[in-house]
Protein backbone atom coordinates (compact mmCIF):
# COMPACT_ATOMS: atom_id res chain seq x y z
CA UNK A 1 0.00 0.00 0.00
CA UNK A 2 1.37 3.64 -0.69
CA UNK A 3 -0.07 6.54 1.26
CA UNK A 4 -0.54 9.81 -0.17
CA UNK A 5 -0.83 13.00 1.51
CA UNK A 6 -2.90 15.23 0.12
CA UNK A 7 -2.42 18.97 1.25
CA UNK A 8 -6.36 19.79 1.41
CA UNK A 9 -6.50 17.67 4.22
CA UNK A 10 -4.21 20.78 6.18
CA UNK A 11 -7.36 22.65 6.10
CA UNK A 12 -7.95 21.10 9.22
CA UNK A 13 -5.60 23.71 10.96
CA UNK A 14 -5.54 26.66 12.20
CA UNK A 15 -3.92 29.40 10.22
CA UNK A 16 -0.67 30.32 10.66
CA UNK A 17 -1.63 33.85 11.29
CA UNK A 18 -4.32 34.33 14.60
CA UNK A 19 -4.35 37.46 15.58
CA UNK A 20 -6.23 36.08 18.88
CA UNK A 21 -3.21 34.44 19.93
CA UNK A 22 -0.83 37.50 19.99
CA UNK A 23 2.31 35.95 19.51
CA UNK A 24 1.56 34.57 16.15
CA UNK A 25 1.36 38.28 14.42
CA UNK A 26 4.99 38.65 14.70
CA UNK A 27 5.74 34.66 13.50
CA UNK A 28 4.08 33.59 11.39
CA UNK A 29 5.23 33.26 8.02
CA UNK A 30 3.70 36.19 5.54
CA UNK A 31 4.83 35.24 2.33
CA UNK A 32 3.43 32.66 -0.12
CA UNK A 33 3.95 28.79 0.79
CA UNK A 34 5.69 27.37 -2.35
CA UNK A 35 3.42 24.21 -3.44
CA UNK A 36 5.46 21.26 -4.46
CA UNK A 37 5.01 17.68 -5.61
CA UNK A 38 6.03 15.20 -2.38
CA UNK A 39 9.23 13.70 -2.94
CA UNK A 40 10.85 11.10 -1.18
CA UNK A 41 11.87 13.51 1.37
CA UNK A 42 8.57 14.40 1.98
CA UNK A 43 6.74 10.80 1.77
CA UNK A 44 9.44 9.01 4.25
CA UNK A 45 10.14 9.85 7.86
CA UNK A 46 12.07 9.22 10.98
CA UNK A 47 11.40 5.44 12.38
CA UNK A 48 11.40 5.08 16.17
CA UNK A 49 9.89 1.98 17.54
CA UNK A 50 10.48 0.20 21.24
CA UNK A 51 14.18 0.91 21.36
CA UNK A 52 13.28 4.84 22.19
CA UNK A 53 11.12 4.13 25.05
CA UNK A 54 11.98 2.55 28.37
CA UNK A 55 9.74 0.28 30.41
CA UNK A 56 7.51 2.52 32.73
CA UNK A 57 7.77 5.81 30.27
CA UNK A 58 4.36 5.82 29.61
CA UNK A 59 3.15 6.63 33.42
CA UNK A 60 4.24 9.76 34.75
CA UNK A 61 3.40 9.16 37.87
CA UNK A 62 6.11 6.70 38.98
CA UNK A 63 9.33 8.38 37.84
CA UNK A 64 10.31 9.43 41.18
CA UNK A 65 10.40 9.12 44.74
CA UNK A 66 6.62 9.36 45.24
CA UNK A 67 3.61 9.45 43.88
CA UNK A 68 2.48 13.07 42.43
CA UNK A 69 -0.72 15.03 43.73
CA UNK A 70 -3.25 15.49 41.74
CA UNK A 71 -5.95 13.47 40.05
CA UNK A 72 -4.44 10.24 38.52
CA UNK A 73 -6.15 9.54 35.12
CA UNK A 74 -5.29 7.14 32.07
CA UNK A 75 -5.05 8.70 28.46
CA UNK A 76 -5.24 6.16 25.43
CA UNK A 77 -6.26 6.30 22.14
CA UNK A 78 -5.87 5.30 18.57
CA UNK A 79 -3.20 6.81 16.36
CA UNK A 80 -4.85 6.35 12.51
CA UNK A 81 -4.44 7.80 9.14
CA UNK A 82 -7.16 9.02 7.29
CA UNK A 83 -8.86 6.45 6.09
CA UNK A 84 -9.06 5.10 9.99
CA UNK A 85 -6.37 2.75 9.78
CA UNK A 86 -3.97 2.31 12.94
CA UNK A 87 -0.77 3.91 12.65
CA UNK A 88 1.56 0.52 14.41
CA UNK A 89 4.76 1.58 16.18
CA UNK A 90 5.16 5.36 16.27
CA UNK A 91 6.27 7.49 18.80
CA UNK A 92 3.84 9.55 20.81
CA UNK A 93 5.43 12.11 23.06
CA UNK A 94 3.88 13.75 25.98
CA UNK A 95 4.08 17.04 27.93
CA UNK A 96 2.15 18.66 30.55
CA UNK A 97 1.68 20.91 33.42
CA UNK A 98 1.34 19.63 37.10
CA UNK A 99 -2.45 19.17 39.32
CA UNK A 100 -1.59 23.11 39.92
CA UNK A 101 -1.10 24.15 36.30
CA UNK A 102 2.92 24.14 36.90
CA UNK A 103 5.30 23.40 34.29
CA UNK A 104 8.86 22.51 35.50
CA UNK A 105 10.00 24.59 32.60
CA UNK A 106 12.53 26.97 34.27
CA UNK A 107 10.53 30.11 32.04
CA UNK A 108 7.29 29.39 33.62
CA UNK A 109 6.64 31.87 36.90
CA UNK A 110 3.28 31.26 37.77
CA UNK A 111 3.11 31.22 41.62
CA UNK A 112 1.67 27.62 41.91
CA UNK A 113 3.44 24.67 43.12
CA UNK A 114 5.65 22.58 41.84
CA UNK A 115 5.66 18.92 42.80
CA UNK A 116 8.80 17.19 43.25
CA UNK A 117 6.83 13.68 41.94
CA UNK A 118 5.78 14.73 38.57
CA UNK A 119 7.81 16.32 35.84
CA UNK A 120 5.21 16.06 33.31
CA UNK A 121 7.05 14.19 30.25
CA UNK A 122 6.42 10.77 28.99
CA UNK A 123 6.72 8.99 26.00
CA UNK A 124 5.45 5.65 24.46
CA UNK A 125 5.39 3.58 21.31
CA UNK A 126 1.81 2.42 19.79
CA UNK A 127 0.88 -1.00 19.61
CA UNK A 128 0.52 -3.23 16.12
CA UNK A 129 -3.11 -1.20 15.96
CA UNK A 130 -2.02 1.82 16.21
CA UNK A 131 -3.34 1.94 20.35
CA UNK A 132 -1.26 3.79 22.69
CA UNK A 133 -1.94 4.79 26.46
CA UNK A 134 -0.30 6.68 29.04
CA UNK A 135 -0.90 6.98 33.09
CA UNK A 136 -0.78 10.57 34.23
CA UNK A 137 -1.87 13.28 36.56
CA UNK A 138 -4.69 15.77 35.35
CA UNK A 139 -2.94 18.70 34.91
CA UNK A 140 -4.48 22.40 35.84
CA UNK A 141 -5.20 25.43 34.10
CA UNK A 142 -3.28 27.92 34.21
CA UNK A 143 -2.92 32.15 33.57
CA UNK A 144 -0.65 33.30 30.90
CA UNK A 145 0.01 36.69 29.55
CA UNK A 146 -2.04 36.68 26.04
CA UNK A 147 -4.82 39.41 27.52
CA UNK A 148 -6.48 40.29 30.85
CA UNK A 149 -7.20 37.54 32.45
CA UNK A 150 -6.22 34.74 30.44
CA UNK A 151 -6.32 31.09 31.05
CA UNK A 152 -5.09 28.16 29.37
CA UNK A 153 -7.86 25.40 29.38
CA UNK A 154 -6.00 21.92 30.64
CA UNK A 155 -4.22 20.69 28.24
CA UNK A 156 -1.36 17.74 27.74
CA UNK A 157 0.82 18.28 24.69
CA UNK A 158 1.25 15.54 22.10
CA UNK A 159 4.16 15.24 19.56
CA UNK A 160 3.39 12.30 16.93
CA UNK A 161 5.63 11.09 14.12
CA UNK A 162 3.43 8.64 11.87
CA UNK A 163 4.26 7.21 8.35
CA UNK A 164 6.04 10.52 6.71
CA UNK A 165 7.46 13.84 7.76
CA UNK A 166 4.80 15.21 6.18
CA UNK A 167 2.35 13.49 8.82
CA UNK A 168 4.06 14.63 11.75
CA UNK A 169 1.93 16.64 14.73
CA UNK A 170 2.52 18.40 17.71
CA UNK A 171 -0.97 19.40 19.17
CA UNK A 172 -3.06 19.58 22.35
CA UNK A 173 -5.66 17.14 24.05
CA UNK A 174 -8.09 18.98 26.08
CA UNK A 175 -10.66 17.61 28.65
CA UNK A 176 -14.75 17.79 27.37
CA UNK A 177 -16.95 20.60 28.50
CA UNK A 178 -13.91 22.67 29.72
CA UNK A 179 -15.84 26.17 30.87
CA UNK A 180 -12.44 28.19 29.54
CA UNK A 181 -12.74 26.92 25.70
CA UNK A 182 -15.03 29.99 24.40
CA UNK A 183 -12.22 32.34 26.05
CA UNK A 184 -8.92 30.75 24.44
CA UNK A 185 -7.21 31.88 21.59
CA UNK A 186 -5.09 28.78 20.91
CA UNK A 187 -7.96 26.78 21.09
CA UNK A 188 -9.76 28.89 18.58
CA UNK A 189 -6.95 29.15 16.50
CA UNK A 190 -8.51 26.09 14.75
CA UNK A 191 -11.63 27.59 13.23
CA UNK A 192 -13.85 24.68 12.11
CA UNK A 193 -15.78 23.76 14.94
CA UNK A 194 -15.59 20.12 13.77
CA UNK A 195 -11.75 20.28 13.60
CA UNK A 196 -11.16 22.14 17.09
CA UNK A 197 -13.77 19.24 18.77
CA UNK A 198 -11.68 16.42 17.59
CA UNK A 199 -8.49 18.26 19.99
CA UNK A 200 -11.04 17.19 22.95
CA UNK A 201 -11.03 13.96 24.53
CA UNK A 202 -13.94 12.14 25.18
CA UNK A 203 -14.42 10.32 29.07
CA UNK A 204 -14.27 7.13 28.80
CA UNK A 205 -15.86 4.81 31.48
CA UNK A 206 -14.91 1.61 29.89
CA UNK A 207 -11.38 1.90 30.33
CA UNK A 208 -11.59 3.73 33.94
CA UNK A 209 -10.25 1.72 36.25
CA UNK A 210 -12.52 0.72 39.55
CA UNK A 211 -10.87 2.66 42.34
CA UNK A 212 -7.79 4.12 40.45
CA UNK A 213 -7.77 6.00 37.82
CA UNK A 214 -10.94 7.76 35.84
CA UNK A 215 -9.78 7.39 31.77
CA UNK A 216 -9.89 9.53 28.98
CA UNK A 217 -10.06 8.62 25.31
CA UNK A 218 -8.20 11.26 22.74
CA UNK A 219 -7.39 9.69 19.31
CA UNK A 220 -5.29 11.25 16.53
CA UNK A 221 -6.39 11.52 12.89
CA UNK A 222 -2.59 11.94 10.93
CA UNK A 223 -2.31 12.94 7.42
CA UNK A 224 -2.29 9.67 4.93
CA UNK A 225 -4.66 8.08 2.85
CA UNK A 226 -4.35 4.97 0.68
CA UNK A 227 -3.01 6.12 -2.95
CA UNK A 228 -5.21 3.38 -4.71
CA UNK A 229 -8.52 3.01 -2.46
CA UNK A 230 -11.40 -0.10 -2.78
CA UNK A 231 -14.50 0.62 -4.08
CA UNK A 232 -16.84 2.26 -1.64
CA UNK A 233 -18.63 0.21 1.12
CA UNK B 1 -12.97 9.76 6.43
CA UNK B 2 -12.39 10.95 9.75
CA UNK B 3 -10.55 14.70 8.95
CA UNK B 4 -7.12 15.33 10.71
CA UNK B 5 -6.39 16.05 13.89
CA UNK B 6 -5.73 19.79 14.43
CA UNK B 7 -1.89 21.24 15.00
CA UNK B 8 -1.14 23.28 17.94
CA UNK B 9 1.61 24.99 19.08
CA UNK B 10 3.89 23.60 21.33
CA UNK B 11 4.31 26.89 23.11
CA UNK B 12 7.20 28.03 25.30
CA UNK B 13 7.49 24.88 27.64
CA UNK B 14 8.46 22.00 25.45
CA UNK B 15 12.06 21.56 26.32
CA UNK B 16 11.42 19.09 29.46
CA UNK B 17 9.46 17.42 26.98
CA UNK B 18 11.39 17.62 23.90
CA UNK B 19 14.53 19.10 24.43
CA UNK B 20 15.47 18.33 27.75
CA UNK B 21 19.37 18.02 27.00
CA UNK B 22 20.45 17.51 30.74
CA UNK B 23 18.44 20.18 32.27
CA UNK B 24 15.76 18.38 33.33
CA UNK B 25 14.74 14.36 34.68
CA UNK B 26 14.19 13.17 31.32
CA UNK B 27 16.10 11.84 29.20
CA UNK B 28 16.51 12.76 25.30
CA UNK B 29 15.02 10.58 22.53
CA UNK B 30 16.74 12.37 20.10
CA UNK B 31 19.58 15.45 20.03
CA UNK B 32 20.58 17.92 17.49
CA UNK B 33 23.91 15.18 17.17
CA UNK B 34 22.81 12.95 13.86
CA UNK B 35 26.40 11.40 13.82
CA UNK B 36 26.49 7.56 14.49
CA UNK B 37 29.87 5.94 14.97
CA UNK B 38 29.52 3.63 11.75
CA UNK B 39 27.86 6.57 9.55
CA UNK B 40 30.32 7.68 6.53
CA UNK B 41 30.22 10.29 4.50
CA UNK B 42 30.52 14.15 4.93
CA UNK B 43 30.80 15.13 8.74
CA UNK B 44 29.32 18.74 8.59
CA UNK B 45 27.85 21.42 11.29
CA UNK B 46 24.77 23.14 10.23
CA UNK B 47 24.09 26.18 12.40
CA UNK B 48 21.98 29.47 12.08
CA UNK B 49 19.86 32.20 14.09
CA UNK B 50 15.93 32.20 14.21
CA UNK B 51 13.90 35.71 13.92
CA UNK B 52 10.73 36.89 14.28
CA UNK B 53 8.97 39.31 12.48
CA UNK B 54 10.68 42.58 14.35
CA UNK B 55 14.40 41.05 13.96
CA UNK B 56 14.12 39.81 17.37
CA UNK B 57 15.63 35.78 17.98
CA UNK B 58 13.58 33.34 18.67
CA UNK B 59 14.44 31.48 21.78
CA UNK B 60 11.64 28.95 22.19
CA UNK B 61 11.42 27.42 18.68
CA UNK B 62 12.32 23.74 17.75
CA UNK B 63 13.44 22.60 15.17
CA UNK B 64 13.59 19.06 13.23
CA UNK B 65 14.91 17.59 10.53
CA UNK B 66 14.65 14.77 8.15
CA UNK B 67 17.21 13.93 5.38
CA UNK B 68 19.39 10.96 3.81
CA UNK B 69 22.25 9.04 3.91
CA UNK B 70 25.58 10.23 2.58
CA UNK B 71 24.33 7.88 -0.24
CA UNK B 72 20.86 9.10 -0.42
CA UNK B 73 18.93 6.42 1.27
CA UNK B 74 16.43 7.03 3.64
CA UNK B 75 16.60 5.27 6.78
CA UNK B 76 12.99 3.90 6.58
CA UNK B 77 11.29 0.96 4.65
CA UNK B 78 9.37 3.11 2.64
CA UNK B 79 12.80 4.14 0.95
CA UNK B 80 12.16 0.49 -0.88
CA UNK B 81 15.90 1.16 -2.94
CA UNK B 82 17.55 0.38 -0.39
CA UNK B 83 17.90 0.71 3.14
CA UNK B 84 21.16 2.36 4.77
CA UNK B 85 24.00 0.00 5.63
CA UNK B 86 24.81 1.97 9.11
CA UNK B 87 22.72 3.34 12.11
CA UNK B 88 22.55 6.36 10.47
CA UNK B 89 18.59 7.61 11.78
CA UNK B 90 18.54 11.35 9.45
CA UNK B 91 16.40 12.60 12.02
CA UNK B 92 17.72 15.35 14.30
CA UNK B 93 16.04 17.75 16.98
CA UNK B 94 17.05 21.40 18.30
CA UNK B 95 15.74 23.48 20.12
CA UNK B 96 16.81 27.61 20.41
CA UNK B 97 19.35 29.06 22.98
CA UNK B 98 18.09 32.36 24.94
CA UNK B 99 20.27 33.71 21.13
CA UNK B 100 17.91 32.24 19.01
CA UNK B 101 20.97 29.94 18.16
CA UNK B 102 20.20 25.90 16.73
CA UNK B 103 22.69 23.54 15.53
CA UNK B 104 22.62 20.18 13.95
CA UNK B 105 26.34 17.61 13.31
CA UNK B 106 25.53 15.57 10.80
CA UNK B 107 26.26 14.22 7.32
CA UNK B 108 25.98 15.87 4.24
CA UNK B 109 23.54 13.89 2.50
CA UNK B 110 23.89 12.49 -1.04
CA UNK B 111 20.73 12.81 -3.84
CA UNK B 112 17.86 11.30 -3.51
CA UNK B 113 14.87 11.42 -6.67
CA UNK B 114 12.98 13.83 -6.95
CA UNK B 115 8.84 13.88 -8.42
CA UNK B 116 9.67 13.27 -11.98
CA UNK B 117 12.44 9.92 -10.80
CA UNK B 118 15.37 12.29 -11.43
CA UNK B 119 17.91 13.07 -8.64
CA UNK B 120 17.49 16.40 -6.84
CA UNK B 121 19.84 18.33 -5.22
CA UNK B 122 21.62 17.13 -1.94
CA UNK B 123 19.40 18.47 1.12
CA UNK B 124 17.52 18.46 4.34
CA UNK B 125 13.74 18.88 4.97
CA UNK B 126 13.42 20.94 7.96
CA UNK B 127 10.07 21.55 10.27
CA UNK B 128 10.16 24.14 11.98
CA UNK B 129 8.48 24.52 15.60
CA UNK B 130 7.89 27.44 18.35
CA UNK B 131 5.62 29.22 20.35
CA UNK B 132 3.66 31.49 18.24
CA UNK B 133 3.03 29.07 15.56
CA UNK B 134 -0.03 27.29 15.20
CA UNK B 135 1.98 24.04 13.60
CA UNK B 136 5.22 23.82 11.93
CA UNK B 137 6.16 25.31 8.84
CA UNK B 138 8.60 22.98 6.64
CA UNK B 139 11.67 24.14 4.73
CA UNK B 140 14.23 22.85 2.95
CA UNK B 141 18.22 23.09 3.37
CA UNK B 142 20.44 23.14 0.25
CA UNK B 143 23.90 23.94 -0.03
CA UNK B 144 25.93 26.43 -1.52
CA UNK B 145 28.87 24.70 -2.86
CA UNK B 146 26.74 21.85 -4.49
CA UNK B 147 26.02 22.69 -8.36
CA UNK B 148 23.18 20.47 -8.27
CA UNK B 149 21.48 23.95 -6.43
CA UNK B 150 20.57 25.74 -9.19
CA UNK B 151 18.82 23.25 -11.69
CA UNK B 152 16.98 21.38 -8.45
CA UNK B 153 13.23 21.31 -9.21
CA UNK B 154 11.91 22.15 -6.11
CA UNK B 155 14.57 25.05 -5.96
CA UNK B 156 13.51 26.01 -9.24
CA UNK B 157 9.73 26.45 -8.14
CA UNK B 158 10.84 28.82 -6.14
CA UNK B 159 10.98 32.79 -7.73
CA UNK B 160 14.53 33.53 -8.37
CA UNK B 161 15.12 36.40 -5.73
CA UNK B 162 13.96 34.13 -2.55
CA UNK B 163 16.21 31.27 -3.53
CA UNK B 164 19.02 32.44 -1.76
CA UNK B 165 17.00 31.95 1.56
CA UNK B 166 17.00 27.90 1.85
CA UNK B 167 20.77 27.83 0.40
CA UNK B 168 22.91 27.60 3.66
CA UNK B 169 26.61 29.14 3.16
CA UNK B 170 29.68 27.50 3.69
CA UNK B 171 31.67 29.30 6.37
CA UNK B 172 34.21 27.33 7.23
CA UNK B 173 35.41 23.49 6.34
CA UNK B 174 32.01 21.31 7.22
CA UNK B 175 30.28 24.54 8.64
CA UNK B 176 27.04 26.04 7.09
CA UNK B 177 25.69 28.60 7.93
CA UNK B 178 21.31 28.88 7.67
CA UNK B 179 19.45 31.25 9.55
CA UNK B 180 15.42 31.28 9.34
CA UNK B 181 13.87 34.35 9.18
CA UNK B 182 10.05 33.82 10.12
CA UNK B 183 8.73 37.43 8.40
CA UNK B 184 10.35 40.21 6.42
CA UNK B 185 11.99 40.94 3.10
CA UNK B 186 14.68 37.80 3.86
CA UNK B 187 11.78 35.68 5.13
CA UNK B 188 12.49 31.93 4.70
CA UNK B 189 10.57 30.22 2.14
CA UNK B 190 8.44 27.54 3.68
CA UNK B 191 6.68 24.83 1.56
CA UNK B 192 3.34 23.84 0.95
CA UNK B 193 4.09 20.24 1.64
Amino acid sequence: MTLIYPVESNAAHAPRLSPGYKSTIKRAPQKQRILMPHTLSETTGPVYGHETVRPGDHDLTTMHAGEPLGERIIVHGTVMDEDGRGVPNTLVELWQANACGRYVHVWDQHPAPLDPNFTGAGRTVTDAAGNYKFVTIKPGAYPWGNHHNAWRPAHIHFSVFGHSFVSRLVTQMYFPNDPLFPFDPIFNSVTDEKARLRMVSDFDLDVTEPGWALAYRFNIVLRGRNATPTENH
Amino acid sequence: MPGITPSQTVGPFYAYGLTPNGKYAWNDAFTNNLLTPDVTGDKIRIEGVIYDGDGKVVPDAVLEIWQADAQGRFADPQDTRGLPNSSFKGFGRSGTTDAGEYSFDTIKPGAVPGHDGKPQAPHIVMAVFGRGMTMQSMTRIYFDDEAATASDAVMNLVPADRRATIIAKKTAPGVYRFDIHLQGDNETVFFDV
